[in-house]
């Protein structure tokens, strides 16, 4: 298990330190096509395949904002209980840089689409409540490519204009393991609505790292240092480590901190300074007059409202009540919302405790050993339900379960099909089963003696016996019912 | 029969429509007038062979429907024209071929406009006298060596030389109706929203209209149905019902409220503007309307808040020319160099100036001070405007504060030169319609203009009035074609 989180501390000293973290995540939207325009925001297309002239800021082009971004801005605002402001304004953020074509980003700066929301942790000591400062619309940038031609910086400009979210977090987070949980949920409340893909792998999901310490005890949050553009949990918590142990070892040596934008070396496991306050961007900031203030309708908010899904905080209360699991069991079904939609499926038609040892145990074993998704599952939902539904009513012991499930994973067979082919089929009528014991136990009249002068022990040996002359079909429970008549 | 480039657009259409003039006919003439008529430096690109072509095509499959059937026509080189180069007066975008076709020009063809090129204008629309162009100055066909206004410059002299039948030019300060007024002719500079900045080069995206310039209010009217129209490719445009202006073209000016603002009555104001003013008051009241003396109390502090928005917007609109994906590039020895490089040699002095100011104006700790404030004003100037329209229905001013002047008479004074928007740019910053009329001349012959100012989506009721002042008037062009 896991360590109690809130003893996260750094000690030099005899001094323990707190570790402050807020997270600026940026999620891209899930979007057929861009905030501003309408390429499509495919991943992986060969590059600037996906550019408008807007996207690639021709002169005399315009942004128009696509609705379909804003619902899914207002839709993850509901997710995270935040207020949704019917009122928001998208700002001209001015610098320079070769993939950043119109030389400002279109972003939200005093007027954001959602405001203070919270998100629920499950952590090994109990619930967590991580405040959501903002979340707010914003274009993405294109990509410069440094390592293709030995001369020259090359870009590529899909990615310029993609729709993000930047949900910014207030600073509640103290430790690396608060951060993998947070970012875990976030990412699972944005996959339940359709929202964001969080797949961290094609950068759909990255975040600015913002860390101080202070002594514990203390009020006042210390200097804060930011580390940029993180893409992974396992950088995040490297960085996070690596800083604040940076940081604590500054402060002990008489040193300040210095409020600064650091770099996160992934190589060399260590944060870098990018930029210093005094050097920071001014990005001038002020009202795109291209776009006109962005009003939305109680109308428009309800109608997202009523088609919010269950989210996985109410699913884990209503797992846990209808279905009477634990916390453990609830929280890894639903974490992810396909492993939610397994079990589900699978439940529709089995029960319940066995459908989620199965899930949690056989399933996630095969799924983890060869490194897959739960909606490439080898075997379906279906399937799955119809061996549980073998193993209840007794068709099969759930020994013979195991095998069937082996032989399944190599082809999504129907595991009847298997029973029947194989013969696996659980021997359970007491006549067949009384002969079989009947002869285990005239050959082994020495055995029978012992067993009867009180050495119970050898009742294993019997069953043993008689399962093996079963082929391993027997149904054990009648074993053991008719070994015990035979024995007395 | 007169000369075909003496005629009014209405006129052409007519004729053409009645066959008495082919499309070939008209485009040849003009393109025989503008061969001649270089020395005004009108043109930044010809497209005359193509316009040739294309006339050729009309008449051979003439389609009278259309409201401008075959005609040609020149336009401000800030409309983006499709596999034609559109520069912006600039050399950072001096070899600039668009793919593309602004919406309004788009408007033009779609109505049986045939494009013969495009003409010169201050670099970027910054300038009130066309001197900032890249492409030189271009000379007013009143006078020698006068300015024509800017910065649609090249549009007011081509239309004035009658090197075009008519043309559009965009207005973000007064860039329509100040040159209009410089050279005698009729310029509108529609509500905000009219006509789309779709394909049009940005200068100030809060305040930039299209708009035409047109030899009579007639032609105006015609122009503006034309070219106004809601278009889902700029956000700002409005879905407001546009009317047929020319066909509900009217003379009624009687009982009609119009506005005198006496903070309009600057000091320094020469006194032939005075008296063109009070000729124009004069007119209208005989006309029968009602003069009512207005106030517009923040009119004073219109030109410095559009000294700061205007360069404010510009500074980030122009973050694009940059060297890296189209127009000019100076190779440097890394990025910044490049860009340093670049738009130092790609931008004039007063584009550069602007971009500074605008930056400037932006920049934290200076925000609250100048662009803020600034758009505080700009509501206060508009909320004048609402306040007077609860009492008249359109407001008289003069256009300009002085006359032409000669160029190079001002460019080292760049504070003077925006003392020429005085009267045009409250308009922008309330996004009202205006539009000015030649009205009369000074002791030097130089024309001088009216302009009517009229609520938000008026646009007919400011062309009916100038339809009925332009009437009693009477202007008179004075141009005896120096430059031939």
């Amino acid at each position: 298990m896991l360590k109690k989180q809130s003893d996260y501390l750094i000690t030099r000293n005899k001094n323990n330190y707190e570790v402050v973290i807020g997270l600026e995540v940026h999620a891209q939207v899930l979007s057929d096509s861009k905030l501003f325009s309408s390429s499509p925001t495919k991943f992986g297309a060969e590059p600037n395949t996906q550019v408008s002239l807007v996207d690639a800021a021709f002169p005399g082009m315009l942004p128009v904002i696509n609705e379909f971004c804003i619902k899914q801005a207002v839709k993850t605002g509901v997710g995270l209980k935040a207020k949704i402001n019917k009122r928001s304004i998208f700002d001209r953020k001015n610098y320079f840089y070769a993939d950043l074509p119109q030389g400002y980003q279109i972003s939200q700066y005093k007027d954001p689409i959602v405001g203070e929301g919270s998100v629920v942790l499950d952590l090994p000591s109990g619930e967590k409540t991580i405040g959501i400062e903002r979340l707010h619309l914003e274009q993405d940038a294109g990509k410069s490519i440094h390592d293709i031609d030995p001369q020259n910086t090359l870009v590529d400009l899909n990615r310029s204009g993609v729709a993000l979210m930047e949900i910014v977090s207030k600073p509640d987070l103290r430790s690396p393991d608060e951060v993998n949980a947070y970012i875990k949920k976030l990412r699972s409340i944005m996959r339940y609505l359709g929202t964001c893909d969080g797949n961290m792998q094609e950068g759909s999901l990255r975040a600015d790292v913002n860390v101080s310490v202070r002594k514990k005890g203390e009020k006042e949050y210390g200097t804060r240092c930011e580390i940029k553009n993180v893409n992974s949990i396992k950088f995040m918590q490297m960085a996070i480590e690596y800083e604040a142990n940076r940081q604590v070892d500054v402060i002990e040596e008489g040193g300040s901190i210095d409020q600064e934008t650091r770099l996160f070396d992934t190589k060399k496991n260590e944060t870098r300074s990018m930029r210093s306050k005094e050097d920071a961007h001014d990005y001038r900031y002020f009202p795109d007059p291209d776009l006109l203030p962005l009003d939305i309708s109680d109308d428009f908010i309800n109608d997202i409202k009523k088609n919010i899904p269950e989210l996985p905080d109410e699913k884990k209360k209503r797992f846990i009540e209808k279905f009477n699991l634990s916390a453990y069991e609830a929280n890894i079904l639903v974490s992810d919302i396909e492993t939610s939609k397994y079990f589900e499926e699978v439940i529709k038609n089995s029960d319940v405790k066995l459908s989620t040892n199965w899930i949690t145990g056989e399933l996630f074993a095969l799924l983890n050993d060869k490194n897959l998704e739960i909606s490439k599952s080898p075997i379906s939902a279906i399937n799955l339900s119809k061996l549980i539904n073998l193993i209840k009513d007794g068709t099969i012991s759930g020994k013979i379960a195991k095998s069937v499930f082996e032989i399944m994973a190599t082809g999504n067979k129907n595991p009847v099909d298997i029973v029947n082919e194989k013969g696996l089929k659980q021997q359970s009528d007491p006549k067949e089963l009384e002969k079989l014991i009947n002869k285990v136990v005239n050959d082994n009249p020495d055995k029978v003696k012992e067993y009867k002068s009180g050495k119970e022990k050898l009742f294993g040996f019997f069953v043993g016996q008689a399962m093996k002359a079963s082929g391993g079909k027997a149904n054990p429970q009648l074993i053991n019912d008719i070994l015990k008549n035979k024995l007395k | 029969m007169s000369n075909i480039t003496d005629l009014t657009l209405v006129d052409l259409v007519e004729k053409i429509k009645k066959k008495d003039l082919s499309s070939k006919e008209i485009t040849k003439a003009y393109v025989e007038r503008a061969e001649k008529s270089k020395k005004l430096n009108t043109y930044i690109t010809e497209d005359f062979n193509n316009a040739l072509k294309k006339a050729d095509n009309f008449d051979n499959s003439p389609d009278f429907d259309k409201k401008i059937p075959g005609i040609p026509i020149a336009v401000k080189d800030l409309f983006c024209t499709k596999n034609l180069r559109t520069t912006a007066g600039s050399k950072i975008l001096e070899n600039f071929i668009p793919t593309y076709e602004s919406t309004v020009t788009n408007n033009i063809w779609n109505e049986g406009g045939i494009l013969l090129g495009k003409l010169n204008c201050d670099e970027f629309a910054m300038g009130s006298s066309n001197e900032t162009s890249f492409f030189g100055n271009v000379q007013s066909p009143v006078a020698e060596k006068l300015v024509p206004g800017g910065s649609s410059g090249g549009s007011a002299s081509a239309l004035a030389a009658k090197l075009t039948p008519t043309t559009i030019g965009t207005d973000t300060g007064g860039s329509i109706r100040q040159p209009a007024s410089f050279t005698g002719i009729v310029g509108l500079k529609p509500t905000y929203g009219s006509c789309s900045r779709y394909g049009i080069v940005a200068f100030a995206s809060s305040l930039d209209q299209a708009g035409p310039m047109t030899r009579d209010v007639k032609d105006c009217a015609l122009m503006l149905s034309i070219i106004s129209s809601y278009d889902n490719k700029d956000s700002t445009s409005i879905n407001f019902k546009r009317e047929d202006y020319l066909k509900k073209l009217n003379k009624s000016i009687k009982g009609k409220k119009i506005g005198i603002p006496k903070e309009y009555r600057v000091e320094g104001m020469p006194k032939e503007i005075e008296d063109l003013w009070q000729k124009g008051i004069t007119i209208a009241k005989e006309a029968g309307a009602e003069i009512v003396d207005v106030s517009l109390p923040n009119t004073n502090y219109a030109l410095p808040a559009y000294y700061i928005v205007a360069p404010a917007e510009a500074s980030s609109n122009l973050a694009r020319y940059d060297g890296v994906k189209y127009g000019f590039r100076s190779e440097g020895k890394n990025l910044i160099d490049m860009y340093e490089k670049t738009r130092s040699e790609g931008f004039g002095n007063e584009v550069k100036r602007r971009i500074m100011i605008g930056t400037y104006v932006l920049s934290s700790g200076y925000y609250d001070a100048y662009y803020l404030k600034a758009q505080k004003v700009r509501r206060l100037i508009k909320d004048d405007f609402d306040d007077v329209y609860k009492k008249v229905d359109a407001i008289l001013t003069p256009s300009t504060p002085s006359t032409a002047f000669k160029i190079g008479e001002k460019t080292n004074d760049p504070v003077s030169m925006y003392l020429n928007d005085i009267f045009t740019v409250p308009v922008n910053l309330a996004g009202l319609p205006a539009i000015s009329i030649p009205a009369g001349h000074d002791q030097k012959g130089y024309p001088l203009g009216l302009q009517i100012i009229g609520k938000a989506f008026d646009e007919q009721n400011i062309l009916n009035i100038a339809y009925s002042l332009q009437e009693e008037v009477n202007f008179k062009n004075k141009m005896n074609d120096w430059w031939m």
